[in-house]
């Protein structure tokens, strides 16, 4: 077990095995993102209430998830940074961090503008609303952080210490809409329980999810590896890799 | 098909403004991530081939100057 964990903490056995990986997170991440994409903005039903403005959910629900998955996986990153020193949980952890403030701000911005049909506001200080803003500002000091170091062992470290800390936010994220009284309904999708929506407008959403992860699992494997190779060049079998080339 | 014809799926409805901003966000969030995280592979790349070459020429340069030192 251990010896696998150090195997797996090698950035020349991750890079080896993350080239066979990815492509096939690609095709996942593209192919479900257009079936879904098309299949809930075209074939999906209107809801009776919302009408069309409910498709956003096709995009604003994914890029929630995400936000607040890829802030959970950071954080996890810089624990088994911090505890083992494994270097590579840093290189991973330092590439998710601007995905994740991207999704953030599509989860606000879709989430704002579906909020002028439906709620007739674009922002209201609900708990929900709020505590995905500070979700982005997280993010943001995540990244801040990193650059504001010379030495990397700081920055990193400092960054990991602000995801650990900062993850407490999530369950408040979560539970924000049962425990507030809040404009933002409950959660309507769910992986696990029955779904609260007809087949035909869920089926769309779980491809949707299943995509935008895919999509999450790819940029993360392959921005992971040029970070590899930026921070191994020095390294031997880095230059017989490079080299090979013109 | 939820639509009668092109121009029914275009205008959503009357909510065409807010549908459209929302995927078009999303869809110019993925598109940029996925172009940025090619172009990052790329440039990383070519700056270690372009240091392998440098440092190749300066083996061969000093491999060169001692030469000549000998046959002196």
């Amino acid at each position: 077990m251990w010896a696998f964990i150090h195997k797996l903490g090698s950035p020349k056995w991750f890079y080896a095995i993350s080239e066979r990986l990815m492509p096939w997170f690609w095709v996942a991440a593209v192919a479900l993102i257009l079936i879904g994409g098309v299949w809930g903005l075209a074939f999906a039903p209107a809801d009776y209430q919302q009408g069309n403005s409910f498709r956003i959910i096709y995009v604003h629900v994914p890029a929630a998830f995400l936000a607040q998955s890829i802030f959970v996986a950071m954080a996890a990153a810089g624990f088994v940074f911090m505890v083992w020193k494994i270097k590579l949980a840093d290189m991973a952890a330092a590439v998710m961090a601007p995905l994740g403030a991207g999704m953030t701000f599509v989860a606000l911005f879709s989430g704002a503008v579906w909020g002028v049909p439906t709620w007739g506001t674009w922002w209201q200080w609900d708990a929900r609303l709020t505590s995905m803003l500070i979700l982005f500002f997280l993010y943001v000091g995540v990244i801040a952080l990193r650059g504001a170091f010379a030495s990397r062992d700081s920055a990193s470290r400092a960054a990991s210490v602000l995801a650990m800390v900062g993850v407490i936010n999530i369950p408040i994220i979560k539970y924000s809409v049962e425990w507030w009284y809040t404009l933002h309904q409950p959660a309507t999708f769910s992986v696990t329980s029955r779904p609260a929506m007809p087949m035909e407008m869920w089926l769309p959403l779980l491809l949707m999810v299943l995509g935008f992860y895919s999509f999450f699992i790819a940029v993360t494997l392959m921005r992971t590896r040029s970070e590899i190779l930026r921070r191994e060049s020095s390294k031997r079998w880095v230059r017989e890799l490079v080299g090979e080339g013109p | 098909m939820a639509f009668e014809s092109v121009s029914a799926f275009l205008a959503m409805g009357g909510h065409a403004p807010y549908v459209w901003t929302a995927y078009g966000a999303t869809a110019a969030l993925l598109l940029g991530v996925g172009w940025h995280a090619r172009a990052e592979r790329r440039r990383v790349i070519r700056e270690l081939r372009r240091r392998a070459r440098r440092e190749r020429r300066q083996v061969e340069s000093t491999r060169v100057s001692t030469d000549e030192g000998h046959a002196r």
